[in-house]
């Protein structure tokens, strides 16, 4: 059994299902973020862990534990919410100590850990100060160290980085991520960011409608996408619609355009597929390396520093598409007509 | 059981409020013996008296509220606009009515403005109004002072002075036609409040010897049984009345901010 | 340079008749009773006046006014506390707030003379409770030490008005409590109780102890209600007082003045206690 397991959680308001049949087992030290849109039920689920809402039906295990009926009090989590919810009437080390201090720790070992902690988290001296002395990126570590103080089984991270800065939320995600690392802590990270969960975890849960569209490494989500959601929701992607003409081979048309996707295709001859491309895997002009080229009219140039942005019309389709920029390379008029060069096996086949 | 908790809290409150409004009510019924009539009421309607200090009472009040707006409306957005240093002290001086005891006060106007002094107000039956009226204004400061201030605050006083003044209006235009329509809802409920207080108000009134409705119902209440109940219910649905026009005015900024 | 300077008394200007209504109708009224407390009626200083205040009888009156003020206080805090935490914590149906709060508004208004004569006539000699009490159930109020007319009576009666005073002002500083402070205490462990010790009590504390002062101020004030309750039978300061006004029943008006200085010297002694423990206890807030 998995150190952290949901099995087939449920949870209904009344009519309304937000979590339908979740399950996850999740291995000690492993980080897994549950990515969606709003509603998709991931808070829910988190919560449902932390205690704070009872599952309609399913069971959670922790270390072997069956929690499912605990109080969030009994059950050994560590949790960082959104908006940092820092007790404001206690300095940073008070709020730090809390969770010892309920729990009966002496004084000496509390003021011991908390010392660590702020180490930790590198505001060592700081812990005089109160929760509104500091910025936001400060108090959400602060928030961090209460959570890990206790020495919690799992840790759970509702959206920590969603009220920051953007600066400040990469290098925090990192931080973060290296802390978990460092204590090998069972770690839930609810986000809606997907660039946060494929940087930050071992594994991502895609949601949509209180379902798990696909559970997999970043690596597996963001390039064999299980879903159409999937694949829409994790990064950018041109899709298609093409016919398939030979499904042995995995040839197929793209409005009236023949190519092959270097695959057997498990669909009917006849067939219409789904199919789609990253914008970071096309290539402006003719790339003899690459077996498919497609002609295109480019329609927008969006220079963004390191990354061009080139949006053309493919087969009569909104084509995005990202180079990165070169010093001997001015980005390509719009209006102009060019060729886009793509490799057979950059073809994502979507499924339902 | 914090459930329980909550429900005995609820009900205990419920039942704090009803039974003496409760008692009041049934009392008042209870002039003929054996059955409830409205015989307390009759006799205290068709009382001159009644009508008399109840008139006293109106006008003291609605008085009170045109000069409180006089007061408070320039004062609160000149402070907003030009003096936002002193604003602390202001509304520190419009705090005192709530630690000075009334009773204290009007000790003080007795001394003060006596037939005797420097300015003899309570030499006559107006002056004596006049003072009681600025006594009511005074009680009333920090209710009004705080509504208006709350409504200024909703607005950008500077940004509509100076547009104002852009078109030429003077300070009295820009008071009564910008600024004064603003806030209206606040200085609708702060006169509303003002009206309740005012109304049954008995130590200012009954030391300075005017003919207001509170000494009346004190004097009442000393020499008869069921009337005071009575009278009781008839300043309780005034009470009422007044928070609920309150209520109107607010839920009537609400819809004005939503429009704008 | 000028033309700075005169714009600065402009500005002054439009405060001028706010000032003239402050200082002839509140403070030079108010130091008048002051400076009286510390004159003869010839006009020389003495502490004199004060001395006299040290008889049995206005000891005795400031010490009833105190406590039923510091009473009626401390049970409007905690009563309306309670139903204030009732109403907005969640545990109640949503919709007995509202009615709640707009009730308050009413009951908190509802002082004076007619709340006297409203609490007469349900648990005065004759009143409602009373009487059905004795009829229904054979229990005679007066023979276990009920009387209206008495310290415990104010008491009840002020918190008419004073429960509903801390409801509306301590829902607002209860609604600032933020779910996640109470998630977050749970989750690290704490109980219902710690939480509230550790987390909630604090935060409100100012909130409560501010609105302690004012319901204090506002029942050791309060002249109409407990004459009317009890006519001038009860020995409390402000009725003491009221007497004085009227007819001098000290023997000496500055003797009054002292009486009245007294009692602006415990409404403001309860207001500076008031802000003191605030600054010291909203040291986490800008």
């Amino acid at each position: 059994m998995a150190f952290l397991d949901l099995s087939n959680l449920q949870k209904s308001f009344g009519q309304n299902h937000v979590v339908k049949d979740f399950s996850i087992a999740v291995e000690q030290g492993e980080f897994v973020s549950l990515l969606g849109p709003s509603g998709c039920g991931k808070t829910t689920v988190l919560r449902m862990v932390g205690g704070f809402e009872t599952p309609s039906a399913g069971s959670i295990t922790i270390d072997g534990r069956d929690v499912t009926g605990l109080r969030p009090n009994q059950r050994a989590i560590g949790m960082v919410f959104q908006s940092y919810a820092l007790f404001p009437n206690l300095t940073v080390g008070q709020n730090v100590a809390f969770g010892l201090k309920v729990a009966g720790v002496g004084r000496a070992e509390r003021d011991a850990r908390v010392a660590e902690m702020l180490d930790l988290i590198g505001l060592a001296d700081l812990g005089a100060r109160y929760p509104f002395q500091l910025s936001g990126g400060q108090q959400q570590r602060v928030a961090l160290a209460r959570a890990l103080a206790p020495r919690p089984k799992v840790l759970l991270l509702d959206e920590p980085l969603s009220a920051l800065d953007a600066k400040i939320r990469v290098s925090l995600r990192t931080e973060i991520r290296a802390i978990q690392k460092r204590l090998g802590i069972t770690t839930i990270f609810v986000t809606h960011d997907q660039e946060e969960a494929l940087s930050m975890s071992d594994r991502v849960v895609v949601m949509s409608g209180g379902r798990a569209d696909q559970i997999g490494t970043p690596f597996e989500i963001y390039n064999a996408p299980a879903t159409r959601f999937v694949a829409g929701f994790v990064g950018t992607l041109n899709t298609f619609d093409a016919v398939v003409t030979d499904p042995a081979t995995g040839s197929v048309t793209l409005n009236g355009l023949p190519l092959a996707l270097d695959r057997p295709l498990d669909a009917a001859k006849g067939a219409t597929i789904g199919v789609a491309l990253r914008p970071e895997a096309a290539r402006l002009g003719r790339d003899p390396s690459r077996e498919v080229v497609l002609p295109a009219t480019i329609t927008a140039v969006q220079f963004m520093g390191a990354v061009v942005r080139i949006t053309a019309e493919v087969a009569g389709r909104r084509f995005d598409l990202d180079t990165f920029n070169r010093v001997d390379t001015p980005p390509p008029a719009v209006g102009g007509e060019a060729e886009i060069s793509v490799g057979a096996r950059d073809f994502i086949l979507l499924g339902d | 059981m914090n459930k329980v908790f909550a429900w005995i809290a609820f009900l205990f409150g419920v039942l704090y409020f009803i039974l003496p409004l409760f008692g009041m009510a049934e009392f008042s019924l209870s002039m003929r013996r054996g059955v409830y009539s409205l015989d307390a009421y009759r006799v205290v309607l068709a009382d001159p008296q009644f009508q008399a200090t109840f008139t006293f009472s109106v006008v003291m009040a609605l008085v009170t509220i045109a000069f409180g707006i006089l007061l408070v409306v320039p004062t609160a957005y000149w402070v907003r606009l030009k003096l936002p240093g002193m604003r602390p002290w202001v509304e520190f001086v419009t705090l005192l009515p709530l630690v000075i005891p009334a009773i204290v006060v009007v000790f003080g106007y007795i001394r003060l403005y006596n037939t005797s002094s420097w300015l003899p107000m309570t030499g006559t039956a107006t002056g004596t109004n006049i003072l009681l009226m600025f006594g009511y204004s005074m009680l009333s400061l920090p209710y009004m002072y705080r509504a208006v201030d709350t409504g200024l605050r909703a607005i950008d006083v500077a940004t509509l002075t100076e547009a104002a003044q852009s078109m030429g209006a003077g300070w009295g235009t820009i008071l009564a036609r910008v600024i004064l329509p603003n806030v209206l809802p606040a200085v609708l409920s702060g006169a509303f409040l003002t009206l309740a207080i005012v109304i049954g108000e008995f130590t200012m009134a009954a030391l300075l010897d005017r003919p207001a409705f509170g000494p009346y119902m004190q004097i009442l209440g000393a020499n008869k049984a069921y009337e005071p109940a009575a009278l009781a219910v008839i300043a309780f649905a005034i009470t009422w009345a007044c928070m609920g026009l309150i209520q109107l005015s607010t839920r009537f900024s609400k819809h004005t901010r939503a429009m704008s | 340079m000028a033309e700075t300077l005169r714009g600065r008394a402009a500005n002054w200007l439009g405060l001028v008749p706010f000032i003239v209504f402050a200082v002839l109708f509140l403070i030079l009224p108010t130091l008048y009773i002051v400076v009286g407390a510390f004159r003869t009626p010839e006009g020389a200083f003495t502490f004199q006046n004060i001395i006299g205040l040290n008889t049995a009888s206005i000891r005795n009156a400031y010490w009833v006014s105190i406590k039923v003020s510091f009473m009626s206080a401390l049970l409007g805090c905690a009563i309306g506390f309670a139903i204030a935490a009732a109403i907005t914590l969640g545990s109640l149906p949503k919709r007995v707030r509202g009615p709640m709060i707009t009730f308050s508004g009413v009951a908190s208004n509802f002082a004076g003379v007619p709340l006297a004569f409203a609490f007469i006539a349900t648990i005065g000699p004759a009143g409602l409770i009373t009487m059905y009490l004795r009829t229904e159930w054979g229990i005679n109020l007066r023979v276990y030490g009920w009387n209206l007319l008495s310290t415990w009576g104010l008491i009840v009666t002020y918190l008419f008005f004073q429960i509903p005073l801390m409801i509306l002002i301590i829902t607002p500083a209860l609604d600032g409590l933020k779910r996640e402070w109470r998630e977050a205490a749970e989750v690290l462990g704490a109980t219902g109780l710690q939480y509230w010790r550790m987390v909630a009590f604090p935060i409100l504390f100012p909130s409560i102890l501010g609105t302690m002062a004012l319901l204090f101020a506002n029942a050791f004030g309060a002249v109409a209600t407990a004459i009317a309750l009890t006519g001038p039978s009860l020995n409390i300061a402000p009725i003491l007082l009221y007497a004085q006004i009227r007819g001098d029943v000290l023997g000496s008006p500055n003797l009054g003045y002292a009486l009245a200085f007294g009692m602006i010297v415990i409404t403001g002694l309860a207001n500076t206690i008031y802000i003191v423990l605030r600054i010291r206890s909203e040291r986490w807030l800008k």
